[in-house]
Parts: structure tokens; C-alpha cells; sequence
């Protein structure tokens, strides 16, 4: 074993990790760590521990928690550990604290003054150790403690300590951005920290503030583009090579960052290119890490406004990454093939075997990944192809977490780009049947409007003729054992709406089926309730249309265990059915028209209806409502007893509306809302059927309206107030997806599985199963042209929560440029769109914006940078000090560095000659770097070295 | 965030080696190892380095008899994290020499330590060895 400082470790301790090590079962070791317990309880405590024999028992502690059992009972112990004089005993300690403890638990009180005390210490170890400490201790309301101290460090002369003083002030606005919103500015001026480690730490938390905010960065474009082209150009120390990269870690945080600036903003983008560009031709493909920079700039390619040069690059690594035998980089590619497909779509083409081989390969991981991507492209064209696999796979899975996600796509696919109606039902069958509990009770509402509104526009046979196969499905479906809850609720309503509309089935079949559901699942009660409204609505169509009414025999008898329920919602339900069954055919027609779920309702807001009702009473002596908002603290009795009075005109009392608040049927609007422009000021008389179902058409009895309502009780949320649920959905603009479709997919389907074959074939001479070529044809084939423009128009005409996801589809750019164009920069913006014209900005020398940062004022305006032009021409390359900055270099005399650092007060002026003091630290001195030889050399580092036999045994 | 958690674990599925950056309890640390180590145990050396696991991924790499796993973001790139693991073993294999298990095991805190270096806040902050080791012999030095 190597360098270990020779450290004492005890017989005892050297056992306890043998027998760790030698332990051949979950058992057996869970045996070994509870007598470790119970020997470190009894040991722990004992006075006069010698500080040596309490490291070890606390590191005894950490491998206790670590296998998974609980140590609280040493915590004191670690904490009081972090107050030793040793360094490495403090360390030992707050290494211990920060596995054992979150930020909230009690005993971090008492650490915080340690961390305070140690955070002020001389020795710059000790500070780094309470900056690890700060990072992972201090939770929101401790911050105020250590912050100042915080800032202080952030200009100390050790560069290790300015790095994790960054790291700490990044957590702080992890944790709570405002408190130290004040103090973002230092995150730039540490980017031209003059060590690299600074400056690449510090790219972590300007990676988050410009994620949140990208355009009050702009303006750093140019900084970090010349910074990464020092790193490409290996003007970095030699020891942040990995593998023969320069610095490819911070290149790749970099790219992640260039990819935020340049995202739908051309002018940014274009000052990317070239270096850019350099790195595509630089990387080394034949390493992991030369790929995972490659990787990298496709992501950034795909974000940033596209340059066509840049992009052939992309595509060309995707193809070899693609093509590669590594499954990583497959799944690389497969990933960046996602991405760019977004931008030239047609890419996708020339890889379908690839992506086809990936989706079949038993790798799970792989095909996940291939999911990602067919769903990225999926067009009308080949959805039918895409979402049966997607479903396949998705029943062949146990993963509850991935099987919503699936369900979830599979649906939005479906709507989006279905090609007719019945394969729109089909599908959905299918994902209800096998993922019905993990969907989304919002689906099931959706299908049920599709089903009502229908796809087609004003064509009735269409319409019709969906609805037909989706009763036809569901009669069918219903011989399955076990139906998911949502999926019956489903299967209910459009029996109950359309069961009998046909004339197929008669009226006691649809009812008996119904009535075997609420049997079948008699512990789901709104399953039981979409059941009765089913049968009420069946026994209503059939009265309209003047046949004579038998109910069932197993129908009564559900019945009267309705009448009977616990739930006074199946209880209203039945009475309901009750009364209605009694009525005319009249009456009957009136309450519950057949077919019109989809009709708007006219919604007198005003209740003018009630107008010669209140005149009435008001002549009889009653008093005049008086709105809330103008009554004074007393309560109007009279209006109250107004209120009573009227419920009394429909029924005894009222319980419904105490009931599950989604029940609240409002058969009667009270009087309040008789000043309806206080209370209600949506001025909007018309609300669809569908999703304002409680308020009573006026002719209509309230009682029967109220039933027939209850049925959508989705759209209903509140009593009062604005009705924000269900925005209106008006039949007129839902008719935009076309069931042409179909036909066209069927002919663009065909000529493209010829024409496909063809060009693959001639491309290479690989025997390919007839299978895969066909699954490849229906993929990739077809016209490339995207529909997805039509169907967005479609979705967006629906109204909740697929708003937000029907922006989707459009490509990138677009959504990017839309943006951002309104909030360009105010200098910029008048030049915004001919970016050739400004040229004066990007030409300046890029470090001049380097050095504006260094300036102690927030504001890095462009202001600064034209006054202050004169001043930098001449200066020197800042990361040039980087190569002359040899590793472990902490070690050197550091006044000049400190003096560097102490130094954001000096302005322009101050920046250059800083410079100047830095450039003559690299002039030769024999004396320096001797010493420094001598010391690298002590502390057994020796950067130049090569590692010959690394892992000689590991990699075997 | 980026990195959420990084895991030794031998192949027999023992924990070597456990540091989270966000905090977990320790019935959730021990279920979610139990899981993830299961999942990533049962793969071949054909299949990729990277698992699934709920909303993030899980890179894994193996050396011998030891497994490291990392558990990323979604938006974090797998192959750098992957050779990341690889900078990891490098900078144990400059300090231990040949490192093993056993190194690990009984140098636990300078493997951790060798980490405080190298991540902060779930983010990569330092890869030049150098610098990561030089407070760790510092330290030895001086006790």
C-alpha cells in the first residue's frame, strides 16, 4: 500500500473490516455490525478516549450507518470530534457529521460555531475543511452566520479555498436564491479567477443562474467562448489532461452552458462556431472521454440557432457512434439522434436500421432509449407502427414508474396523430385495459369528449359510426375478468350515452350489462355511480322515444340497494332514476335529450328567471338582497329565511353540497348570486354542456337536471366564484383533425416501404430480414413532411392541460426564437435581426470582457466595454498564466496571487497592471522554482509523471 | 444538482463506499441501494453502463470486483460521468498504489475525502489529481 502517512490503526479496527470484508451473506453481516454496536456503545463513552482510538471509533460508526444500521446514539461524539486541534481528527469528524446529519437535525446548532471559529483559522486546510462542512450543513437559516465569512474567502490567496468558497455560496443559492442574490456578481468575477480550478467550479453555479435566467448573461458569450478555446487549445496545466484531453470536464460544462446562451439567439450562436467547430475536429473518437465531449457539442449544435457546417459534423458523429459495436455509445447516439432530429429530421433516415437493432436489443436501457427517440418523431405516418410497440412493450414491463410514462405517451401520440377513429379507440382500450389505474383521470375525460364531440367535421355518419365501435369494443372488452376503475368509468358513460343509439343493442341488453358492473365491482362506488346514471340515461332515451320501460329484475334490485347506500350520492343517484322513470316522455325529453352532451347550455347569470319571483316577495314585504361585499357587519336574517324559502321550493334539506366537494350540484343558485356581477364577473353567458353541467337550465325542473348533471362531475370545482375549471370548449374549432388521415397514411406508407427498400439495399449489400425492413419502411418511411403543424392546431383547439404539451412538436428554433425575441437586450434591439451590421461588439478583444469582470461594480455592460478599450489592447493573455501555473502550486510564495486576488477594488487601470505583475511571476527564477521542484517532490506528487501500470490488477 | 449519489459496492452487493448529496434517510438509502444494486448487477458486459432507475440514471462502471455507481440528472452526460468513475479509481490508484477493496475499506475516510475534493454540491469541481490529493498528503504529513 502506498502513501498512507503510516496512520495507527488498531488490531481490533483491522478485524472489524475483515470480517466486513469476509462476510458471505446480508446475515452475516448484519450480525457482525450489531455486536459492533453494541461494543462502540459501551466504548464510545468511556472518559479519556485517546483522540486516535475516537477516530477510529467514529470511523467504525460511519461503516455502521453505511451497512445500513443506526448510529445516532455516536453523533454527539462526531460533533464533538470537529472541535480537535488535528487536523485530520477535525476532518475525520466533520466527515463523519456531514454523512450522519441533514441540515435540520438538532445537533447542527453546535456545529455551527465550529465551522465559524474554523472558517477564521490560519491554516488553509482547516478553512477547506469547514467550507466541505458549510456545504452540506447549513440549511437556509443558518446561512446569515456564515455568509460574511463566506464572501471573505472568496478573495483568499489559496486557490483551493476560493474554489470551495464558491462551491458554499452556490449551495447558499441553491438553498434560498435571495439570500444572496446580492451577491451573484462575485460567480462572474471568480469565471477569471486566474486558477483554473476556481474558474471551473465556478461555471457550476453560472450554469444555474443562467438556466434561470439567460439573458442577463449574454453578454458573457464571448468570455467563455475564448475560454474554451484556450482549454481546446491546451493552454491549461497539464494536469487537468484526462486521457490525452485537455480539461474535457470543464469543455463539457462549458458546451452545457454555450448550448443555454446560443438557444434561439443567432447573433450569441454565431460566435460559437468556429470553436465549436475546432472541437468537433480536435476530439479524439476513439477514447470514452473524446466521445463524451463529442456528445456534448451535438447537444450544443441542437440547441444553439443551427449552422449547417456544424450540423453535417453532428450528424457524422452520430453515425459513428450509431455504428459503433460499444452499446454506450450507441445509447449516446441514439440520445443525440433525439436531439438533432428536432432540427433536420431527414437525418434520421439513414440510421433506421441502427435504431430499429437498438429497439430490438435485449439491453433494456437501449430500447428505453429508442422509445425516447421513436417518440420524438413520431408523425401520422408511422404512429400506428410506434405506439403498438409502444404498448407491447409497455405490457411486457413491471416498472409502475415507466409504465405511466409510456401510458402517458402512447396517449398523447394517439391524439395527436390517430388515423381514424377506430384505431383511436382501439388504442386507447389498449393502454386503459393494461395501464388503466396509472393514467391520468384527465385521459379518460378526454377520450369521453372525443367520443362526443367526434373527429370528424360536421360529418354525422363519421361520428356515429366511431361511437358504434366504441360501444361495440367496450361489450366486448367487458367479458374481461378485471377492468381497471377509469376504464369502467369510461365503458359506462358511452354505454349510457350511446349504448342504444344505433338501434344494435337493445335497451335491456345495454342495462344488464350495466347492471353486471356495478355488481362486478360493487366496492367501487364511482364506478357503481357512472353505472346507475348509465341505466338512467338508457331508461330516459327509451321513454323519449315512447317505448314502454321494463326494468330488469337484477336492475330493480340494484336499485334498491342503491336507495339504500351508505353513499348519499348512489342514494340521490337512484332516487333520481326513480323519478325520472315516473315521468312523460315530455318532461322526459326535456330533461335528458339523447345525444346532447356536447350542446351548449345557456346560462342566465343574471337569473333574470327569477326576477317576478323576488318582485313578488319583495311586494309580499321581503327585504331586497343585499350583496355580501355591501353588507355591513350585520347579518340579514331576512335574507336568509328569503334563501330558505326558496330551497324549499325543491326539496327538504340539504346535504348533497356537504358531500364530496366535487358533488356540488346546484339545483339552486342561491340569492346571492342574484348580484352576480360582484361574486361572478366572468362575463361570459355561454358554457358548453360538458363542462358547466351544474348550473340548472332555467325551463328545466332543478331536480332532474341535477341528475343528469351529476354525470360529469370532473368539470365541476367549485360553487362560487369564477368557473375556471374546463376552458369552453365551442364544437366549432375541435373538427380539425382530419379522418382523411387514414388514407393518406395508407398510400404514403405503401410507396415509401418500396422506395426505402430500394436506396437501403443499393447502400449496402447486409442481409436484412424482411421484417426489419418493413418495420424500418413504416418508421422512417413515408413523406417526411411533419403534420404536426395540423394536428397542434387540433390540440390546441382542446382545452386543460395538453395546452402546454402542444407546443411540443414544433421544432426547437421556433419555440426557442419566440422566446427570446422579445427579450433581447436593450442595445441590442435595435439591430435585432441583422446581426452582420453590428459588428464593432464581437471584434473587440474578447478579453476585454474578461476584464471588465474583473471589476468590483455588478454591471458588465457594454458601456464598460467601449471606454474602456484603450486600456486593453495590450493586455496579456489571462489564461496563459494557467500553463505556468505548475500543479500543487499553492505551495509557491503567494503574495503575488494574494495580492492579485485582494485586489477587485482596482478598476480598469488596476486590471491591466495586475496583469503585468502576474506576467513578471512567470519570468524564470531558478531560486522559485527549485524550491517548488523540492516540495512537489516532498508531498510525493509528481505531475509530470505518467501512471505506466494503472489498475494493473483491477483491470486484470 | 447533477450528481446524486455515488456508491461503491462489491460484487456480492455490499456496500463499500456511500456518499449522497441530497439527504436521504436510512431506511430510504438502504432500500434504494438494495434496489439499484440489484438492477445494475444482474447486467452483462455487453449491455450499457447506464440503468434507468425512477427519474434519474444510474451510471455504473466495474473494476475488478468492485462496482462503482453514480446516480446523475437526466440531462447529465453519461459518458463523461462514466469516465469520471474512471478519474476516481485513477486518483486512488496514485495514492493507494494498485488500489482494492480493501484499501477502500480500510482507508474509508480517504476515499472520501478524495471525493470532498472532487465534488461539491453534487457538481464536479476538480479533476487535476494533483489538487486533489495534495490536501490528503498535507494532511498525513502533518499528523
Amino acid at each position: 500500500m502506498g502513501s498512507q502517512g503510516g496512520f495507527y490503526q488498531s488490531k481490533e479496527f483491522l478485524d472489524l473490516v475483515k470480517s466486513i470484508g469476509e462476510a458471505r451473506s446480508k446475515a452475516e453481516e448484519d450480525r457482525i455490525v450489531l455486536s459492533e454496536i453494541e461494543t462502540l456503545k459501551r466504548r464510545i463513552s468511556e472518559p479519556d478516549t485517546p483522540k486516535r482510538k475516537m477516530k477510529e471509533y467514529i470511523i467504525r460508526l460511519v461503516y455502521v450507518e453505511m451497512l445500513g444500521h443506526d448510529a445516532s446514539f455516536g453523533y454527539i461524539h462526531a460533533v464533538k470530534m470537529t472541535h480537535d486541534d488535528t487536523l485530520l481528527v477535525k476532518r475525520t469528524g466533520y466527515l463523519a457529521v456531514t454523512l450522519f446529519l441533514n441540515e435540520d437535525h438538532d445537533l447542527i446548532i453546535l456545529i455551527v460555531n465550529t465551522i465559524q471559529k474554523d472558517l477564521k483559522s490560519d491554516n488553509y486546510l482547516v478553512v477547506c475543511v469547514a467550507l466541505n462542512a458549510v456545504c452540506k450543513l447549513i440549511n437556509e437559516e443558518t446561512i446569515p452566520a456564515v455568509l460574511p465569512q463566506i464572501v471573505e474567502l472568496l478573495a483568499h490567496p489559496k486557490e483551493a479555498v476560493r474554489k470551495k468558497a464558491i462551491m458554499a455560496l452556490y449551495r447558499f443559492y441553491q438553498k434560498s436564491p435571495s439570500s444572496v442574490s446580492h451577491l451573484v456578481s462575485n460567480f462572474r468575477k471568480r469565471l477569471c479567477d486566474n486558477d483554473p480550478g476556481v474558474m471551473g467550479a465556478t461555471l457550476c453555479p453560472l450554469f444555474d443562474l443562467i438556466t434561470n435566467d439567460v439573458n442577463s448573461y449574454k453578454d458573457l458569450v464571448i468570455s467563455f467562448v475564448s475560454i474554451l478555446k484556450q482549454v481546446a487549445e491546451r493552454r491549461l496545466p497539464k494536469a487537468y489532461d484526462y486521457h490525452q484531453m485537455p480539461a474535457p470536464f470543464i469543455q463539457i460544462k462549458l458546451l452545457k452552458i454555450l448550448a443555454l446562451l446560443g438557444s434561439g439567439d443567432k447573433q450569441a450562436s454565431e460566435n460559437m462556431y468556429t470553436v465549436v467547430g475546432d472541437i468537433f475536429r480536435k476530439c479524439d473518437s476513439s477514447s470514452n472521454i473524446g466521445n463524451a465531449v463529442l456528445y456534448e457539442c451535438i447537444c450544443c449544435v441542437s440547441s444553439i440557432y443551427p449552422n449547417p457546417k456544424l450540423l453535417e459534423s453532428a450528424a457524422d458523429a452520430i453515425s459513428r457512434f450509431l455504428k459503433s459495436d460499444s452499446h454506450n455509445l450507441k445509447y449516446m447516439g441514439i440520445d443525440a439522434l433525439g436531439r438533432l432530429i428536432k432540427i433536420s429530421p431527414e437525418i434520421a433516415e439513414q440510421h433506421q436500421l441502427a435504431v430499429i437493432d437498438c429497439l430490438e436489443d435485449p439491453d433494456d436501457t437501449l430500447k428505453r432509449k429508442t422509445f425516447e427517440l421513436l417518440y420524438k418523431m413520431t408523425k401520422s405516418t408511422n404512429v400506428e407502427v410506434i405506439v403498438d410497440r409502444m404498448i407491447d412493450y409497455m405490457i411486457s414491463i413491471n416498472d409502475n414508474h415507466y409504465k405511466t410514462e409510456i401510458a402517458s405517451r402512447c396517449v398523447e401520440l394517439a391524439e395527436q396523430f390517430a388515423p381514424s377513429n377506430q384505431w383511436f379507440i382501439q388504442t386507447m382500450n389498449k393502454v386503459f385495459e393494461h395501464a388503466g389505474d396509472l393514467v391520468n383521470i384527465k385521459v379518460a375525460h378526454n377520450l369521453m369528449r372525443l367520443i362526443a364531440e367526434g373527429f370528424g367535421e360536421d360529418d354525422n355518419t363519421a361520428d356515429s359510426q366511431l361511437r358504434s365501435s366504441a360501444v361495440e369494443s367496450y361489450l366486448y372488452i367487458l367479458g374481461e375478468p378485471k377492468l381497471p376503475s377509469v376504464f369502467l368509468q369510461v365503458i359506462c358513460w358511452v354505454l349510457g350515452e350511446y349504448g342504444t343509439a344505433d338501434g344494435k343493442y337493445s335497451a335491456s341488453y345495454i342495462t344488464g350489462k350495466l347492471c353486471d358492473v356495478a355488481e362486478a365491482y360493487s366496492n367501487d362506488e364511482t364506478v357503481k355511480a357512472y353505472a346507475v346514471t348509465a341505466l338512467m340515461k338508457i331508461y330516459a332515451f327509451e321513454i323519449a322515444a315512447g317505448r314502454m320501460v321494463d326494468m330488469l329484475p337484477e336492475c330493480h334490485s340494484l336499485m334498491e340497494e342503491f336507495l339504500a347506500s351508505h353513499s348519499t350520492d348512489l342514494q340521490q343517484r337512484a332516487y333520481e332514476l326513480q323519478a325520472v322513470i315516473g315521468l312523460d316522455a315530455h318532461a322526459v325529453e326535456s330533461i335528458m335529450p339523447s345525444d346532447a352532451s356536447c350542446e351548449d347550455i345557456e346560462v342566465d347569470k343574471a337569473l333574470s328567471f327569477l326576477n317576478g319571483y323576488i318582485q313578488e316577495s319583495i311586494e309580499k314585504g321581503a327585504q331586497p338582497y343585499i350583496p355580501e361585499s355591501e353588507r355591513s357587519g350585520m347579518l340579514n336574517i331576512s335574507n336568509f329565511r328569503n334563501q330558505d324559502h326558496h330551497e324549499a321550493s325543491s326539496h327538504g334539506l340539504r346535504f348533497e353540497a356537504y358531500e364530496l366537494p366535487k358533488q356540488t350540484v346546484q339545483a339552486r343558485i342561491p340569492p346571492a348570486s342574484l348580484a352576480s356581477t360582484e361574486l361572478v364577473p366572468v362575463p361570459e353567458p355561454v358554457y358548453p354542456r360538458e363542462s358547466y353541467q351544474t348550473t340548472t337550465v332555467p325551463s328545466v325542473s332543478s331536480d332532474a337536471a341535477s341528475t343528469e348533471l351529476k354525470l360529469r362531475l370532473d368539470g365541476v370545482q367549485k360553487k362560487w366564484g369564477r368557473q375556471t375549471h374546463f376552458p369552453s370548449t365551442s364544437t366549432s374549432n375541435s373538427t380539425s383533425q382530419k379522418t382523411v388521415n387514414g388514407i393518406t397514411q395508407v398510400d404514403g406508407s405503401n410507396t415509401a416501404n418500396s422506395r426505402t427498400r430500394e436506396t437501403y439495399d443499393s447502400r449496402k449489400q447486409v442481409e436484412i430480414s424482411p421484417e426489419k425492413q418493413k418495420l424500418a419502411a413504416s418508421l422512417f418511411g413515408g413523406p417526411s413532411k411533419t403534420e404536426k403543424k395540423s394536428a397542434t392546431g387540433h390540440k390546441s383547439s382542446k382545452p386543460s392541460s395538453h395546452m402546454v404539451k402542444s407546443h411540443a412538436p414544433k421544432s426547437s428554433m421556433e419555440v426557442a426564437s419566440e422566446k427570446t425575441s422579445p427579450v433581447q437586450q436593450p442595445p441590442d434591439l435595435l439591430d435585432f435581426g441583422e446581426p452582420t451590421v453590428k459588428s464593432t461588439a464581437p471584434s473587440l478583444d474578447p478579453f476585454k470582457d474578461l476584464e471588465g469582470l474583473l471589476e468590483p461594480t455588478t454591471q458588465v455592460s457594454s458601456a464598460v466595454n467601449h471606454s474602456s478599450t484603450a486600456a486593453v489592447t495590450k493586455s496579456p493573455d489571462i489564461m496563459g498564466l494557467y500553463t505556468e501555473t505548475p500543479a500543487g502550486a499553492h505551495h509557491k510564495d503567494s503574495d503575488i496571487l494574494s495580492g492579485l486576488s485582494n485586489s477587485p477594488m482596482t478598476n480598469m487601470v488596476g486590471g491591466t497592471t495586475t496583469m503585468q505583475v502576474a506576467q513578471s511571476s512567470k519570468s524564470p527564477n531558478l531560486k522559485d522554482s527549485l524550491e517548488k521542484d523540492a516540495l512537489v517532490r516532498q508531498m510525493g506528487v509528481t505531475p509530470s509523471s505518467q501512471n505506466p501500470n494503472l489498475f494493473k490488477d483491477l483491470l486484470g | 444538482m447533477g450528481i446524486r449519489f455515488i456508491l461503491m459496492v462489491n460484487k456480492q452487493g455490499q456496500t463499500r463506499l456511500a456518499q449522497y448529496y441530497e439527504w436521504l434517510t436510512l431506511e430510504e438509502r438502504r432500500a434504494l441501494e438494495g434496489e439499484i444494486v440489484r438492477k445494475c448487477l444482474a447486467r452483462n458486459e455487453q449491455q450499457c453502463s447506464f440503468v434507468e432507475h425512477r427519474n434519474y440514471k444510474i451510471v455504473y462502471r466495474r473494476y475488478a470486483s468492485l462496482f462503482f455507481l453514480v446516480g446523475v440528472d437526466n440531462d447529465e452526460n453519461e459518458l463523461a460521468i462514466l469516465e469520471f468513475i474512471h478519474l476516481l479509481v485513477e486518483t486512488m490508484d496514485r495514492h493507494f498504489g494498485n488500489v482494492c477493496e480493501l484499501d477502500i475499506m480500510f482507508h474509508l475516510e480517504k476515499a472520501h475525502f478524495m471525493l470532498e475534493e472532487m465534488v461539491m454540491n453534487g457538481s464536479i469541481v476538480e479533476t487535476s489529481k494533483a489538487n486533489i490529493l495534495s490536501p490528503i498528503q498535507l494532511m498525513d504529513k502533518a499528523s
